[in-house]
């Protein structure tokens, strides 16, 4: 038995201590919208905050999870930068299937929290690691741009 | 999609909406004036439908319960408490059907968006099918072809009864009432009544044949860039998909398919794997392996633990390499006549000039960023499948047909998808998943780990064409002759569609280019690829075409020492709304500065699904012989638009996707197992690489255009003519690759 505290809940969870965070946030605690897309690390669909830090989920095994909060998707609005960035992606209409966006949201809140003035350099950096296969990219790096410079 | 191939799907699903009922939709299709056709064969009483509540899009269809009063078609359903929902036809992939449609029923229903829920449409290609393509598909790029005129009927007559029965009610003469806002108002007297005091009223009347549409002049909501309706939820992880169905008791699996396409399983040592922790159960079916688990990281270890031994089949030492010599002697062959206009061989003879090149096209992978999934739970009395589709009714007769009930026995849940990009078209995963969990008794979900995803997807075929053309004393063609070699998706989706082993689909473009081109000659020769499964992908034909034909004109004109866009240019007299957009991208792109400022400009144009679309990509070379794309630039005439911003985010989006292929990916065959994995060696263009994208749309009141392929099919050849130009390497094997290294 291991206690994860997601989104500011305490979840008594028991399993192989192998299983990656996002098998149990999904299939367990039932929260779905962080998303399964590679498995490796290689798109960023599954992307979380530990402590604050963007993560992939799909490759990060819960038994190296010690005291770290988790915050997803769901509850990333509750964050300054987080919300900041949900309306910005609104107002440029960013999202097409949206299936990825999860992730890039959670990778961007990240970013804009961190850094409140990226350049085009930072946010490649910061956002290379997340897939969009309908494209959206020219949008989401201007939804970073808008989001950085809302005032909270 | 072709008009060939929705010819095709009309006359080849019989069990879909009846001949005489496509020939009305056509009729209003190509017609302005309005008819009664929702009402011949979309008619659904009036009173016990459902009431869908608020955010109901992003679940299942929901049962049917007591509340609505009013529902004068199939896609509209008001309340008492005045509530309106629609009913969506089509499926949401990201190309904004779900906020495009009610657009066209709120125009001239007079609802605000922000009124309306919206609920996903059942299976029934008698209520939604789609009139282009004569089923319940969403594909082709033909959702706002084909629903334009249906959608703004279905909301006008509603809106038409709401009024009648207002002006009964205060006996006044329905001329002198207006609606607006979800209410009727009387002019005169100034009074006023909601849709949902209405409704009931309304429902008891007679279903008007005649309604008249609102003129363009009139639209207040149609051509807004209006806020899509199905981001809120994608942005705070409420949306759901197929692989986030959550169903009571659900079970979790992970498959595995025989590796070699064609093989089946020989046997199955599952010692290991049951004794995994929270496995369940290891189900076989005849060419696949499934582990049952109370999770699906539980399901993927058991899986890892199992000793497979699979009888490979005939495929086993297939390579690529074969499947391209297959194609390559099937191109000596005399193929099906798609063209043949004038006398090829006479023009050919007597040119100026001649000159011929071949172009290879590998086989692609969707790669939707959700994976292939499907939840299924088999009962004593039938099935339900949870799943995120574009083709509910074949969805729910694949399901019906592995277990042998009749399809009103399998109740489909459809989901937003994940991306579509045809991957969705097919429905494999169902076949699949139902074949295992009729094994068991508990809901199971069935996840397709990305390898799993890639290795058994149905690709985007390989093609093969070969050009010949001759040139005048001007430089201009004089004979054009066109060969196509490859597999015939239409001969599996649509059998009948093939006419003289002519398959719309992979002619397409090529068929009928945009040009001028005398003595023209165009043939077709199928030829499949030893096992491997095909299917449609962005852009289908039009992305196959259009890169042959875009980089062959493009060489002509460099061979003919012309300006790549005067050349076109000349030849464009025939189809002026192409002209137009050509003209147009290049003053937008500085065409004209090309040769001073940057050598790396490449230019196509398009005529495909209905819209025209002129194209401008600028690329430079590194050191390291790598491409950068800078900056693409495209004008689109997509007639009437419904959505701008939609319309502009689809093209960018279409672009990325088409760069991304042409310049990285392949599905490759080794020993009869595709090579590739995952996203690490089935490569996606990332934020870094991405280029400043420019989308301009022309105005225009001619009918709508489809546009969510376009961008995809358009953008190939402008790359590579790009290339060319920075480059003088003409690249006629995709993708690009690493080609300019060994150049």
């Amino acid at each position: 038995m291991k206690q994860l505290t997601i989104n500011e809940k305490t979840y008594d969870i028991d399993v192989q201590g192998d299983t990656p965070l996002l098998w149990v946030i999904r299939d367990i605690v039932g929260l779905t919208g962080t998303k399964f897309g590679c498995g490796i690390a290689q798109c960023g669909a599954c992307t979380v905050h530990l402590d604050g830090k963007p993560v992939r989920s799909c490759v990060l095994p819960v038994s190296s999870i010690t005291e770290q909060k988790i915050t997803t998707i769901e509850a990333i609005g509750e964050q300054a930068s987080g919300k900041k960035v949900q309306q910005a992606w609104l107002d440029v209409e960013v999202m097409q299937c949206g299936y990825c966006q999860s992730g890039q949201i959670m990778s961007a809140a990240a970013l804009i929290r961190d850094n409140p003035n990226p350049t085009d350099a930072d946010i490649d950096v910061a956002m290379a690691g997340n897939i969009c296969r309908c494209g959206t990219y020219t949008r989401i790096r201007q939804a970073i741009k808008q989001a950085a410079k809302e005032k909270v | 999609m072709s008009q060939g191939l929705i010819n095709a799907i009309q006359s080849t699903q019989p069990s879909s909406i009846a001949r005489r009922d496509f020939l009305k939709f056509s009729a209003v299709l190509s017609s302005t004036a309005a008819g009664g056709l929702l009402l011949g064969i979309q008619y659904v009483q009036a009173g016990g439908k459902s009431n869908a509540a608020k955010n109901a899009m992003q679940r299942p269809y929901l049962e049917d319960q007591a509340n609505t009063i009013l529902s004068p078609n199939a896609f509209i359903e008001i309340n008492a408490a005045g509530n309106v929902t629609l009913v969506m036809a089509k499926v949401e992939m990201g190309q904004g059907v779900y906020t495009s449609i009610p657009m066209l029923i709120a125009e001239e229903l007079e609802v605000d968006l922000k009124q309306v829920s919206l609920r996903h449409a059942p299976p029934n290609d008698k209520l939604y099918g789609d009139p282009m393509l004569g089923a319940q598909i969403t594909g082709g790029s033909t959702s706002i072809r084909a629903m334009w005129e249906p959608m703004r009927q279905a909301g006008a007559i509603c809106r038409n009864l709401l009024i009648t029965a207002a002006a009964n009610q205060w006996k006044v003469d329905a001329a002198d009432c207006v609606a607006t806002n979800g209410q009727v108002k009387h002019r005169s007297s100034n009074k006023s009544a909601g849709y949902g005091e209405l409704a009931l009223a309304a429902s008891k009347l007679t279903v008007p044949k005649e309604v008249k549409l609102k003129t363009p002049e009139q639209f207040t909501i149609i051509g807004k860039p209006l806020h899509r309706l199905d981001t809120p939820d994608k942005a705070n992880g409420l949306a759901e998909f197929g692989l986030d169905a959550k169903i009571a008791n659900m079970h979790y699996a992970v498959i595995a398919v025989c590796p070699v396409f064609g093989g089946k399983l020989m046997s199955v040592d599952d010692s290991r794997a049951m004794a995994s922790p929270d496995v369940i159960k290891v189900l076989t079916i005849d060419n696949a392996v499934a582990v049952v688990a109370k999770h699906t990281w539980a399901a993927k270890r058991g899986l890892d633990a199992l000793t497979i031994e699979w009888d490979e089949g005939k495929n086993n030492t297939v390579s690529t390499q074969d499947l391209v010599n297959d194609l390559k002697k099937a191109a000596k062959k005399k193929g099906a006549v798609a063209t043949n206009e004038g006398d090829f061989n006479k023009a050919f003879k007597q040119a100026n000039k001649t000159f011929e090149a071949s172009y290879e096209q590998p086989f692609l992978a969707h790669a939707t960023m959700e994976p292939m999934n499907c939840t299924v739970h088999v009962t004593k009395n039938g099935c339900e499948v949870w799943v995120g589709t574009q083709v509910p009714t074949f969805a729910q007769k694949t399901a019906a047909a592995v277990l042998g009930i009749a399809p009103e026995k399998v109740k489909l849940h459809n989901y937003l998808v994940g991306g579509g990009f045809g991957r969705r078209l097919e429905t494999d995963n169902i076949k699949i998943a139902v074949s295992f969990a009729k094994q068991m008794t508990v809901p199971i979900k069935f996840v397709w780990t990305r390898e799993e995803d890639i290795q058994h997807d149905m690709y985007r075929p390989y093609y093969f064409d070969t050009l010949k053309a001759g040139l005048n004393q001007k430089g201009l063609p004089v004979a054009w002759s066109h060969r196509i070699v490859g597999s015939s998706i239409m001969a599996r989706f649509a059998p009948d569609s093939v006419k003289n082993g002519v398959d719309a689909d992979a002619v397409e473009v090529a068929k009928e280019p945009p040009y001028t081109l005398p003595n023209l000659y165009v043939d077709y020769v199928r030829q499949e690829p030893r096992g491997l499964p095909t299917a449609f992908w962005r852009g289908v034909g039009a992305t196959r075409g259009t890169f042959v034909v875009e980089s062959f004109i493009d060489e002509l004109a460099h061979l003919a020492r012309q300006d790549p866009l005067q050349y076109r240019l000349a030849l464009l007299d025939k189809t002026p709304r192409l002209k137009n957009v050509v003209q147009l991208v290049a003053e937008k792109a500085s065409w004209s500065n090309a040769k001073q400022s940057a050598k790396g400009k490449g230019i196509s144009a398009m005529f495909a699904f209905g819209s025209y679309l002129g194209t401008v990509v600028d690329v430079s070379i590194n050191a390291e012989h790598e491409v950068k794309v800078n900056k693409v630039v495209c004008v689109v005439d997509c007639g009437i638009v419904v959505n701008p911003d939609t319309v502009k985010a689809q093209i960018e989006g279409g672009i990325v996707f088409g760069l991304t292929a042409v310049l990285h990916d392949e599905i490759t065959i080794k020993n009869g197992r595709v090579e590739q994995n995952n996203y690490n060696d089935y490569r996606m263009m990332r934020i870094n690489e991405t280029p400043v994208i420019e989308v301009h749309i022309v105005q225009s009141a001619e009918a709508p255009g489809g546009i969510g392929e376009p961008g995809t099919a358009a953008v190939g050849a402008a790359l590579t003519n790009a290339i060319f130009a920075a480059t003088g390497q003409r690249i006629r094997k995709l993708p690009v690759g690493n080609q300019l290294k060994k150049g």
